[in-house]
Formats: C-alpha cells, sequence, structure tokens
C-alpha cells in the first residue's frame, strides 16, 4: 500500500442547486501508484472530471459540499488541509492539464511569465533562474526557438503548440501527479498523437504519475496501465487495461466497447448502441444507475445498488451478475467467458482441487 | 460537354451520379491582401445511395466542402451537377428553391442547431411550410407526428422546446428536420462528434437504416476516421482544401497511398491495447500550414516525410492509380520519380 501516491476513498461530492443537493459523485474508489498512468472513463455527466477537480480542490466553495470521502495524497488527506497548504500542493506537487487550450492560457500575459509564476511560487527560483527553466521546459515539450517564443502570446501559438505550454507550465515543477483532464479532446488526431507520445515520453523521464481523464478508448489503449470506468458518479468497474478491453465485466464496459465501430469488422454489421441515455443525476434511486440501459437487468438491479465485487486481484465490478446468487444461465456468455479466462478461474480451479475450501 | 466534365474529373462517372463536383473552389477575402483557400479545386461525385465520408483536419475545408453544397455558401469557382441540374455561378430562383429542398443538413452541435424558442414540431415543419404551402395544418401534424416516430421520437414531444432533449435526441430532432421535405442528398456535417460515445452508435445506426429505407445519399464529414470507415461507402482525405485520396473505404484503411492518409491512420488510437502495443505510429512534425499562406507545389510537403525537390516545385496531379482509387502524390508518378531518381512507389 505504501507505494500509492494518492488514494482517493470512499468520495462523495454534491452540488447545491435550486432543485436541492444533486450528487455528481458517490462513492468513488482509486488508487494511484508512481509512474503509472489511470485512465477514468465515461460519459459527459459521469462525474469523471469532478472527481479530477475535487483532488485539486478546484470546485467552486460555495456550492460544493464533500459529505463523505478521503483524498489522501501522500498518506495525508488533502480534504483537511487549509487553503494555504492545498496551494502550496497545487501546481508544485500536483497540477493539471485542462482540455481546452484555448481558455486555459491567460490571453494578456506572455508564455514565459505563465510558465515562470509557478517556477518562482513553488521552487524559490530568481527570475534569471525561473526564465532559464521555463526555457527549458520549452524545449522539453518540443517547441522550437524556445528562448524567443517565451516572449510570444497565447494567441501566437496554434491549438496544439498551447497544449505544449500547457504542459510546460504543469510539468515544471515536477509534479509526483499530472492530472490530465481530456487534454486531446480539442485536437486533431496528428497533433494528438504528438501530444500522447510527449506525455508519455515525459512520464518516463519524470516517473510522473498520470490520472488521465477521457472518453476515447483510442487514447485510453494507447496510453493507460489501469482503467476505471465511471457511470453516474461511480465507478462501476476497474481493472488493468487488458482486463477492461478483453475481459470486461460489466455490461456498461461491454457495451462501450461494442458501440464502437472496429476497424477490421465487415460494415455491414450494424453496431450494437446502448440504448436510452444516461440517468439524471438529481433523480438517481435505489437501484443500480445503469438498470435502465442495462441488457441484463433482473429485478434485483431497479432496488439495490450492487457492492463493489473483486473479481481478480487487480479487477473490480459493481454488478448484481457477480453476485453468486445470480443463477449462472442468466450470465451472458461473453461475462461468463471473460471470467474463466480471468485469474478467478485459476483461483477457483485450485480452491475446487483443494476440495472446495479456499486455500 | 457535361460528360466530358465527368470523364475528366471523377473516378467511377456514371448514370446513376447523383452528384458530381468539378473543380469547385471557395475563397474568402480577409482584407485586401490575404484570400483564405478554404477549398482549392476539388472534384468527386457521389452516386445514388452511396455515402462519401469527407475526413481532414480541423481547417482542411471539410465543412466548407458540405456548406458550399447545401449553397450556405456561393462556391468562387467550379461546376456542380446535382441531379440533372447544372449548377454554376447565380443561380434562378427556381433551382435555387429545388436545391433547398433537395440538399439538406444536418449540424454538428445539437445545441446551438436548433432555434430554442421554437417547439420540436415548429422546427421540423418550418421546411413543410416553405416548400408545402397548400399543405394542411392537420396533414403537416400528422407528418411531423411521422418524422418523429421515424427518428426514434414519439409525438408526445412534438409540443416541447430543444432544452428538454438530450444531446442525442436533439440530433435525432435535427435529423427528423432534415427529412421533412424529403430530400435527396444530406451533408451530415460531423453529426456525432458532439455525442457521447453509447449515443454515437445510436445515431450512426439511425443514418444508415434511413439511408436503405428512402435510397439518401449521404456526404458524412468527419474527423473521427473509425466511424467514417464503418458509415461509408468511399473516402476523401482532404488536406488544406484539395482531396488528396479518394479510395472506398476498405482499400483506403488496407492500402492508404498517400503520405498524409498514412499518417491520419496511423495517427488514430485504436481501442485495442494488444494493437496499440505492437504498431508503429507515424507521428507527423508541426502543424497544419495557414490557409492563407499555402505553401508551393504540393501542400503537404512540409510535413511529409518523403518530400522531395519536385514536390516544392510542381503541384502533384490528382490522378487514378488504380480503378477506383486516386491520389495525388508525386511518389505514385512514374515520370517524376525517374527524374528525381528514385524507384516509383508501387501500388
Amino acid at each position: 500500500m505504501d507505494n500509492h501516491i494518492l488514494e482517493v476513498s470512499n468520495l462523495h461530492v454534491s452540488f447545491k442547486t435550486r432543485n436541492g443537493e444533486v450528487p455528481a459523485v458517490r462513492g468513488v474508489n482509486f488508487s494511484l501508484k508512481k509512474g503509472e498512468t489511470l485512465a477514468i472513463v465515461g460519459e459527459s455527466g459521469s462525474g469523471k472530471s469532478v472527481t479530477a477537480k475535487s483532488i485539486m480542490q478546484l470546485l467552486p466553495k460555495q456550492n460544493t459540499i464533500i459529505p463523505e470521502g478521503e483524498i489522501r495524497y501522500e498518506g495525508k488527506d488533502l480534504l483537511k488541509f487549509s487553503k494555504k497548504e492545498i496551494q502550496s500542493i497545487r501546481g508544485s506537487d500536483i497540477s493539471m492539464v485542462f482540455q481546452d487550450p484555448m481558455t486555459s492560457l491567460n490571453p494578456t500575459m506572455k508564455i514565459g511569465k505563465q510558465i515562470m509564476e509557478g517556477l518562482s511560487r513553488h521552487m524559490n527560483l530568481t527570475k534569471k533562474q525561473a526564465r532559464e527553466r521555463a526555457k527549458e521546459m520549452l524545449e522539453l515539450v518540443g517547441i522550437p526557438n524556445a528562448e524567443a517564443r517565451l516572449d510570444a502570446y497565447p494567441h501566437q501559438f496554434s491549438g496544439g503548440m498551447r497544449q505544449r505550454v500547457v504542459i510546460a507550465i504543469a510539468l515544471a515543477c515536477n509534479p509526483k501527479v499530472l492530472i490530465a483532464d481530456e487534454p486531446t479532446t480539442a485536437l486533431d488526431v496528428t497533433i494528438q498523437a504528438q501530444i500522447l507520445r510527449l506525455m508519455r515520453g515525459l512520464q518516463e523521464k519524470m516517473d510522473t504519475a498520470i490520472i488521465l481523464i477521457t472518453h476515447d478508448l483510442g487514447v485510453v489503449a494507447n496510453m493507460a496501465d489501469r482503467v476505471a470506468v465511471m457511470y453516474a458518479g461511480e465507478v462501476v468497474e476497474q481493472g488493468t487495461l487488458d482486463e477492461i478491453f478483453y475481459r470486461p465485466q460489466h455490461p456498461y464496459t461491454l457495451g462501450l466497447l461494442r458501440s464502437m465501430p472496429n476497424l477490421d469488422a465487415p460494415r455491414t454489421e450494424p453496431l450494437i448502441p446502448i440504448p436510452g441515455s444516461p440517468p439524471d443525476p438529481a433523480t438517481l434511486g435505489t437501484g443500480c444507475p445503469f438498470a435502465a440501459r442495462c441488457p441484463y437487468t433482473m429485478k434485483v438491479c431497479h432496488d439495490h445498488n450492487p457492492d463493489y465485487t473483486a473479481v481478480s486481484g487487480t479487477q473490480a465490478v459493481r454488478c448484481w451478475l457477480q453476485d453468486e446468487r445470480t443463477p449462472d444461465e442468466h450470465v451472458p456468455e461473453v461475462i461468463r467467458k471473460g471470467r474463466q479466462t480471468s485469474e478467478i478461474a485459476a483461483d477457483q480451479a485450485a480452491i475446487d482441487a483443494a476440495g472446495g475450501v479456499p486455500v | 460537354m457535361t460528360h466530358e466534365l465527368k470523364e475528366q474529373h471523377t473516378t467511377n462517372a456514371g448514370q446513376d451520379d447523383l452528384l458530381v463536383v468539378s473543380d469547385l473552389k471557395k475563397h474568402f477575402r480577409l482584407n485586401r491582401k490575404t484570400v483564405l483557400k478554404a477549398v482549392d479545386g476539388i472534384s468527386f461525385s457521389i452516386k445514388k445511395g452511396e455515402t462519401l465520408g469527407l475526413v481532414g483536419e480541423s481547417g482542411c475545408g471539410k465543412s466548407t466542402v458540405g456548406r458550399t453544397l447545401t449553397r450556405i455558401y456561393e462556391p468562387t469557382d467550379g461546376e456542380i451537377h446535382f441531379d440533372g441540374l447544372k449548377l454554376k455561378g447565380r443561380l434562378d430562383g427556381k433551382t435555387k428553391k429545388r436545391i433547398n429542398r433537395d440538399v439538406q443538413m444536418i449540424f454538428q452541435d445539437p445545441y446551438s442547431s436548433l432555434n430554442p424558442r421554437m417547439t420540436v414540431s415548429e422546427i421540423i415543419s418550418e421546411g413543410l411550410v416553405i416548400h408545402n404551402p397548400n399543405m394542411s395544418q392537420k396533414d403537416r401534424e400528422k407528418r411531423v407526428h411521422e418524422l418523429l416516430q421515424l427518428v426514434g421520437l414519439n409525438k408526445n414531444h412534438a409540443g416541447r422546446y430543444p432544452h428538454e432533449f438530450s444531446g442525442g435526441q436533439r440530433q435525432r430532432i435535427g435529423i427528423a428536420r432534415a427529412l421533412a421535405v424529403e430530400p435527396k442528398f444530406i451533408v451530415a456535417d460531423e453529426p456525432i462528434a458532439a455525442l457521447d460515445v453509447s449515443i454515437q452508435a445510436q445515431i450512426v445506426n439511425l443514418l444508415k437504416e434511413l439511408q436503405e429505407e428512402r435510397g439518401l445519399t449521404y456526404l458524412f464529414i468527419a474527423h473521427d476516421l473509425s466511424m467514417v470507415k464503418y458509415i461509408s461507402d468511399r473516402i476523401a482525405v482532404m488536406y488544406l482544401g484539395k482531396i488528396v485520396e479518394l479510395a472506398t473505404s476498405e482499400e483506403l484503411y488496407e492500402k492508404p497511398l498517400h503520405p498524409y492518409t498514412q499518417a491520419l491512420l496511423s495517427a488514430i488510437p485504436l481501442p485495442d491495447p494488444e494493437k496499440e502495443r505492437t504498431r508503429e505510429q507515424i507521428i507527423l512534425s508541426g502543424d497544419v500550414p495557414s490557409p492563407t499562406d499555402i505553401p508551393s507545389g504540393c501542400r503537404f510537403r512540409t510535413r511529409c516525410p518523403f518530400a522531395m525537390d519536385s514536390c516544392a516545385a510542381i503541384d502533384p496531379e490528382f490522378r487514378e492509380v488504380e480503378p477506383g482509387h486516386s491520389v495525388a502524390c508525386h511518389l505514385y508518378d512514374e515520370e517524376i520519380m525517374a527524374k528525381e531518381g528514385k524507384e516509383l512507389k508501387t501500388v
């Protein structure tokens, strides 16, 4: 457990609205190791950005409530930090790359100054040293002619270049955790490939842990070590990259993977969409939030939200299909098949061999 | 003349072409000195009932092509043959009205493309009021209900306002509006880009079903190449205002010829970890040049890993190198490669 640099446990976040409190994040758990990339995937409104922003404490104080939960960074609970303490962490230990490079830079400030801002605040550098470091950072993220570019304004850069600058700012103080919220969504594919390669390269060099928030499963497959799938404010499934893509256990994960066209499949096969649309967080009942769209719903799904069940040492899922009381014939082939090939099968075999007693 | 043009500019021209575009240009004058060449001479044809995918990065002019075909923009130059009509220069009122009816558009952003102060019924029937003025109120209402049903909504939705719907539902309303006047040709400009992954498949399936039922012809504009491959029969790849490659979608993915197409395809991250780990990515350096200042010769040469001297001097011709597969690149031109003293790239 000690090598976990960031641990989020049972995090709840609600917003005060005119119609009462609306839960956006409902009991999220995940952890992050040094140098690892965790992808958080989910649709808009699933609470992935809110989770990220609550780690950075960037949510508006006046209408955000965090009734429960812990966000432990190097063992200390960030939620208990004072404003000053959090400011010393934000931008130096944990930093963030936002989706839109057009709006996350200050248009009236020179690029160099924007990079130097964090440096002089967190690293006690003189102006000259900070400028030198800012230049290095621009070179590191692949901006040619860095010295001269320090005195340019954001509007003089293209979208891809701006996102490089944002990454340079985020990495300037050697953060241990980088939260990237849809870092390439606003960019074209060829530029996206450049930025993703850049992020991977920098991660190797600096051993940064990355939380990558995205809805693009391609980007996930390209970048992540582990994946957490969010739906309606909950992590419904979590596992290693291969587990999530090749042995998905939650019907929602399965649905997401199936609704993407496979480049190798013939075009005549229709896509299998997930019917309906995501639920309104204000009107969630007590049941599983995915029940209304799930093809394998049982009676229990509408009334009770399933617990988080581990299906392997690294994979866990929130679904009634995993419950041992669910009759085997009700569990769809794909999920059963996935389960058999997973480590569980091996575990189960060991148990069977020992005469039904867990070894 | 018509026939000649078809022969000259399109790959599989024939009687069943609904749309033939020859050397279409759309330039925007920004100020006295600068002209933005958004679309700079493109030719293609679309058969009846076919879907042509148009892909490229932002700023390559793909949306401008769609908007020019729907006559939101007047083309600067070039000729369009649509369903027996020759569209060139200013159109007379009658032709314009027919185009406005036969060519419809589905927009990218379902939030800004529906008037928030109109009910769904008003939005859908607006075209009917203009193009079928003799239709009775009651018939019109009936038609709106049919259309709502067709796109997977129901008649109770007719009296509601756009803000009461989710993104996917709004896109369905946009589709119903486009279908209301029974168009022959639909330009879908990134119709799924603003939607969530789980909803995208719903809309793509709907578009495909409607095409089969009604024999619609689509121009499907997108930057998401995996969806484009799925929906399109043929795909045209645009770069800086020109089509650089055009082929059937299978062919384009299996055997991309133009270096830009190759890079574009290799840049799409695939939702398959095994493939992502093993495949070679071609990463292009730099950004797309500004369309106000297009490089000489081949416009891709500034980012092309294979650029030669001839690329700066001569603009490559867009020609068919294999039946149904056209490309604009010197690497496949015998003469130029001989001059460069290099080996011809085999197709």
